[in-house]
């Protein structure tokens, strides 16, 4: 892997947002309107009910803060590799000496980016507004953000794969994705008060243990273990299946000739 | 067609029996060719004669069905990555980022070329291809000229000893597309570059090819110099041989070809 190829795809992106400011306002104005409509939703719940679980219901606001880390990873894939579609330099990307690992690792860093922004914005907001710091989460924080940021790599290369098996008629599929898993991922309520039948497949996916174990840690500020190594086993699967997935189609869409329409269409 | 004259220069790509089929219609049907290092080949053919997938081939971004593909001695699809620093490629169909600054897209990919000082290399190639001025240009805002000649300075910037040119000259006004193919042929003696080249322009195929290959639904028709295959045709000159192939599929008038042996 050429760290020389990397930092330049991450400069290319890191162009683009500079020279195009409304990316920035895209990273920043969705997350705070949800995070204001929550907020105000919180407001309104804490006035209305005993103060044990009022307190606890701030957990609204850490989860929607989780969550955007896990979307904006995802994003950081799927959107660099649209923009390349976009700008019609896939091309030119295709036939560089830069490698499917190093173009990943490239918007797996973009990823990390858009997370930074994001979380310090959303998490300075909901501070200031709500009297919510995400930091009480401590050093959990640590590997409940890893877990996620990976998650989110993993769904943004099977994202990415599925578009460029199904062509940029598929682009919306890089917002939708990660929409598709948040009812059984348990972001907003906890594992046990979904429909029992859905249950076991909500385990099936890494962010359900980050989800339930943050909320642990603003209940009890203990951290069941177990949750924890579940999400990492699970993410080095996830990993491993997607980055396989994204290699076995980009391999496919050579083989049937459908990379060059795909790129200069 | 007359014998060829053996070319003692290294072979720096070579396709072998290449075949390539879309849904059982080849698009290229058992396409052999070498390319030497200093040379300049014209891929030529009408619309559909198989050219965009033969360059396709060569730069792996579509796989062939059967035969094989060398480039600087070494099987493309292993050593795809170590070939492709030793390339370069431009296409009028292709585009650099048109929302970046000409120098941004030009520092992004001599970056991912590795090339040392790249600032001072992108300068020089630009004054080369007289377009200094626009090194401050937002890409997508320049006329088609300027645009081919910027993606000429990405195509050189790794001083490539093979070179991929997609019909380079599509599209420009012919003060333009002379000045491009003036500046290609001057790097190429230069720097002893090998072009496989693509066009539908005639008078660049007749200014810059030092060998053509005529291909028709996918086969090779004809190859040799432009002099020679018009000399071997009953055309007068290279546009006529282009039109008469892409009508007819054939071109060498028979009587010619026993008068040359």
């Amino acid at each position: 892997m050429n760290l020389h190829v990397i930092s330049a795809l991450v400069l290319r992106y890191l162009f683009l947002y500079t020279r195009t400011p409304m990316r920035l306002v895209e990273l920043v104005f969705w997350p705070l309107v949800d995070l204001v409509v929550w907020g105000n939703v919180t407001v309104f719940i804490q006035k209305n009910s005993d103060a044990e679980f009022g307190g606890f219901i701030l957990f609204f606001l850490g989860a929607m803060i989780l969550w955007d880390v896990l979307f904006r990873a995802q994003q950081g894939v799927a959107i660099s590799f649209l923009e390349d579609v976009w700008t019609r330099n896939l091309l030119n990307v295709f036939v560089a000496p830069v490698r499917t690992v190093e173009y990943l690792s490239a918007t797996f860093f973009v990823g990390f980016l858009r997370i930074l922004v994001t979380v310090v914005v959303m998490s300075l907001v909901s501070w200031l507004g709500y009297s919510f710091n995400i930091f009480q989460l401590q050093w959990w924080l640590l590997p409940f953000f890893l877990n996620l940021m990976v998650f989110g790599w993993a769904l943004g290369m099977i994202s990415t794969a599925l578009i460029l098996r199904w062509g940029q008629a598929a682009e919306s599929l890089a917002w939708a994705v990660p929409f598709f898993i948040q009812p059984v991922v348990a972001v907003f309520y906890r594992v046990e008060d979904m429909p029992a039948w859905s249950q076991p497949f909500a385990w099936l996916f890494p962010a359900t243990p980050i989800f339930e174990g943050m909320r642990e840690v603003m209940k009890s500020g203990t951290m069941n273990w177990n949750h924890l190594w579940l999400a990492a086993g699970l993410n080095v699967i996830y990993l491993a299946l997607a980055g396989w997935l994204f290699v076995w189609v980009l391999n496919m869409t050579r083989k049937r000739g459908l990379l060059t329409k795909f790129a200069t269409q | 067609m007359p014998a060829a004259i053996p070319d003692n220069r290294e072979v720096i790509l070579e396709a072998r029996e290449l075949t390539r089929e879309f849904d059982g219609v080849k698009a290229l049907d058992r396409f052999s060719f070498r390319l030497h290092r200093g040379e300049v080949l014209g891929l030529l053919g009408a619309n559909g004669a198989g050219k965009t997938t033969a360059m396709n081939c060569l730069l792996g971004l579509t796989l062939p069905t059967s035969g094989e593909l060398t480039a600087f001695g070494l099987p493309l699809q292993a050593n795809r990555i170590q070939i492709l620093r030793r390339a370069n490629f431009s296409s009028a169909y292709t585009a650099l980022p048109g929302n970046l600054l000409v120098w941004q897209n030009l520092l992004v990919f001599a970056r991912i070329y590795g090339v040392p000082n790249p600032k001072k290399k992108i300068a020089e190639l630009m004054e080369m291809l007289e377009i200094s001025h626009l090194d401050k240009r937002v890409t997508g805002q320049l006329s088609a000229g300027e645009s081919t000649r910027v993606n000429l300075v990405k195509a050189f910037l790794n001083d490539p000893e093979l070179l991929m040119l997609d019909e380079p000259t599509a599209s420009l006004d012919p003060d333009i597309a002379d000045k491009v193919r003036k500046v290609v042929r001057k790097v190429q003696r230069e720097r002893d570059i090998g072009i496989l080249y693509t066009s539908h322009n005639m008078r660049d195929i007749e200014e810059v090819c030092d060998r053509v290959i005529f291909l028709h639904k996918g086969k090779i028709v004809c190859e040799g110099t432009p002099a020679d295959i018009v000399a071997q045709s009953s055309s007068s000159n290279l546009e006529d041989v282009f039109i008469k192939i892409a009508r007819d599929g054939e071109v060498v008038d028979e009587s010619k070809k026993e008068e040359t042996v």
